[in-house]
């Protein structure tokens, strides 16, 4: 698929990347100015990592700071949690998003936990990079996206970045962050290429991004779900309808301020998403918005997301359940002309 | 079949073959890029799937892995109805909805592969309890590879599969990496079986590329396990002679440790054998056609069949 069309970069831009190479580039920058920095993951040293994101840097840190692990996604994540409580800033992959499950006990129950219960003394700066979403043909075990369940866990931060501008600053915000963040890659787009400008600055966590203006409507977006969105923005724009796009980039904290301006000023909100929509994030986003604009609401927030389902292997029926295109073009004049 | 008699070998050879060329045709048509997904695939690990499924009925269970190929092919699936699976077909073993790493069958006792490393040991625990609960006579294989003894489930299931005396066997593939991963950066023992002992199971490593080896140590394990003398930890040494998954180029694996062990592989092995015993290399290769006839009857009809319509995404959910 072809996901930079419609993306409003008006910026000029030095160097074409590979969003995969954006992220590479993040966590070079932070090992060299920080030797806290270390990387925890199965196959990420000499291997490169499943999608190639840590090749080389085994080569240039060492193992003493990229360390490749057994397969022990739990205990993996336990050890990372123990090595930030005594100074270091690990980040760990995981091969793909499904596997943290695997590691939810560590994740949840203390990661979460110690800064409120312990204060200053147990700060857990760990960031949690996994490989998430469809469209690949991988099957019901490797596709999900399950960055709902981290949002319902108080105590975690959640980051679901769309370009490869926002991979680097908010990997690098994550890093520097002092608690747990979860760091939402979408492995469809590892292989994309986006505009990259030089020296950027960190973006700081909870700022969503309006990608697009427009007044008939709002469409609120992360990760992959941004370049349909922002497609289905430019096919509504040529038969006249103006909608707004949001990349919400952060959904733990959740920018409600920017969400809150844009749906009070259009009076109409979609919430696109490929995570599943029963109690998923694409409800608690509905919910602030109504929170914030129900007054100025013209109708029902509505959302376009993966069915409830395990996700088909068969690429007919994996594309068929992905929110596509028309779907979202679909639903906003639905929206717009009910 | 006496274990010992020139059909009984010749059967073996069969399905050895039956998975290898499956695997063949298989990785062919991913590198032509017809078929979607990935897979991992089972070339120099067919000894072990064969030896040990010669032993299970239908009504007896295995779990399988993300390299589920090989233990579908020898646990009785049809090649055919896999080939429609890893086509996405509707008419696969599991609807085009599974795809290769999750494939399985039921009706041939395997559970759907389960493509989460080490998630198999547990449910294959469940499986042997239900049984002894049930007072059935069958018995549960939970396969799994060198990685997934590294995962907490595991270790969890083992012990389980120990203290309630379980027909289980836990049969290790030690194929000497787990993905990119040599397994000397990730185990200290000198054999996976010796970790039975912390369990208080017996543990037992085979030549993994002799399928006559791993027939006869399976035979004991399965037969201890039938006759309620609980578990075995068997681990069946081999390696992996392709890519951990498409397109894999194993740049990872030492040059000669990779020739040597081209040498070394159960069909190359057990070919050598087969001809000291009289076998003739034209019945081989007679036998080599047959399957890849066979095997080319599947990859016409799965391509011949019809995607799935979108519709059918929505059928069968749960909620
Ligand atoms: C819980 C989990 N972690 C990681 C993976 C990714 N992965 C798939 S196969 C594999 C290596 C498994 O090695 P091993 O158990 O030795 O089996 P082999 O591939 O050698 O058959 C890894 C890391 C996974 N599928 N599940
Ligand atoms: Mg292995």
């Amino acid at each position: 698929m072809v996901l930079n069309q419609g993306m409003d970069i008006t910026a000029t831009t030095p160097r074409l990347v590979y969003y995969a190479d954006a992220i590479r580039e993040a966590l070079v920058e932070a090992m060299r100015r920080d030797p806290t920095v270390v990387l925890f993951g199965e196959d990420i040293g000499r291997y490169g990592g499943a999608f190639g994101v840590t090749r080389g840097l085994l080569e240039e840190f060492g193992e003493g700071r990229v360390v490749d692990t057994p397969i022990a996604e739990g205990g993996v994540t336990g050890l990372a949690i123990g090595a930030a409580l005594t100074g270091l800033r690990p980040v760990v992959e995981y091969m793909f998003m499904d596997f943290i499950t695997l590691a939810m006990d560590q994740i949840v129950n203390h990661a979460a936990k110690f800064r409120e219960i312990y204060g200053e003394q147990a700060r857990v700066p760990i960031v949690l990079r996994a490989a998430a979403g469809a469209g690949r043909s991988y099957g019901a075990t490797h596709s999900q996206m399950l960055e709902g369940w981290f949002m319902h866990v108080p105590g975690l931060k959640v980051v679901a970045p769309s370009t490869a501008e926002d991979v680097r600053g908010l990997l690098t915000a994550a890093m520097a962050d002092d608690d747990p963040v979860l760091f939402v890659e979408h492995k469809d787009l590892y292989k994309v290429r986006m505009p990259l400008l030089e020296d950027a600055a960190p973006i700081p966590l909870g700022q969503a991004r309006v990608l697009r203006e427009g007044d008939a409507a709002t469409i609120l977006a992360y990760s992959r779900a941004v370049h349909v969105a922002a497609q289905a923005a430019m096919h509504l724009a040529r038969e006249g309808v103006a909608v707004e796009v949001i990349d919400l980039r952060t959904l733990a904290p959740l920018d409600v301020d920017t969400l809150g301006a844009s749906v009070r000023k259009t009076g109409r909100a979609i919430v696109v998403t490929e995570a599943f929509a029963t109690a998923g994030p694409a409800a608690e986003i509905a919910y602030r918005v109504m929170e914030q604009a129900f007054a100025y609401l013209e109708a029902p927030v509505t959302r376009i997301t993966m069915p409830p389902m395990a996700i088909p292997f068969a690429p007919s029926l994996e594309q068929a359940a992905l929110p596509q295109v028309e779907d979202v073009v679909r639903a906003v004049k639905n929206l717009v002309y009910s | 079949m006496m274990s010992n008699s020139m059909e009984f070998h010749l059967s073996l050879y069969r399905k050895m073959v039956m998975i290898r060329q499956f695997e063949e045709r298989v990785k062919y048509l991913f590198l032509e890029g017809i078929m979607p997904g990935t897979i991992h695939q089972y070339q120099g690990q067919e000894a072990i799937a064969v030896g040990v499924c010669e032993h299970l009925a239908d009504e007896d269970v295995i779990t399988s892995t993300h390299r589920p190929h090989g233990h579908a092919i020898a646990k009785g699936l049809s090649v055919e109805s896999m080939m429609h699976e890893l086509f996405g077909k509707s008419t696969g073993c599991c609807a085009g909805k599974g795809g290769s790493m999750h494939i399985g069958d039921m009706a041939h006792g395997m559970a759907p592969a389960i493509a989460i490393v080490g998630g198999g040991a547990p449910i294959a625990t469940g499986m042997a309890l239900a049984f002894t609960m049930r007072k059935q006579p069958q018995v549960a294989v939970a396969f799994m590879g060198d990685g997934a003894v590294n995962e907490g489930a595991v270790h969890e299931a083992m012990n389980m599969g120990a203290i309630w005396s379980l027909p289980i066997v836990y049969v290790v593939e030690n194929n000497r990496y787990s993905a990119s991963t040599p397994i000397a950066q990730t185990t200290k023992v000198a054999n996976l079986a010796d970790r039975a002992a912390a369990y208080g199971m017996p543990g037992v490593t085979v030549d993994g590329n002799d399928v006559l080896a791993v027939y006869e140590a399976a035979g004991e394990a399965i037969h201890r396990a039938r006759t309620g003398g609980g578990p075995t930890m068997l681990e069946a040494l081999t390696y992996r002679i392709t890519g951990h998954s498409r397109r894999d180029p194993c740049l990872y694996q030492p040059e000669e440790e990779r020739k040597a062990a081209l040498t070394q592989e159960p069909i190359v092995r057990f070919t050598e054998f087969l001809l000291s015993q009289g076998h003739t290399q034209q019945a081989l290769d007679g036998v080599r056609d047959e399957v890849n006839a066979e095997i080319e009857r599947a990859v016409q009809s799965a391509m011949a069949a019809p995607d799935p319509a979108p519709e059918e995404a929505l059928v069968g959910l749960f909620v």
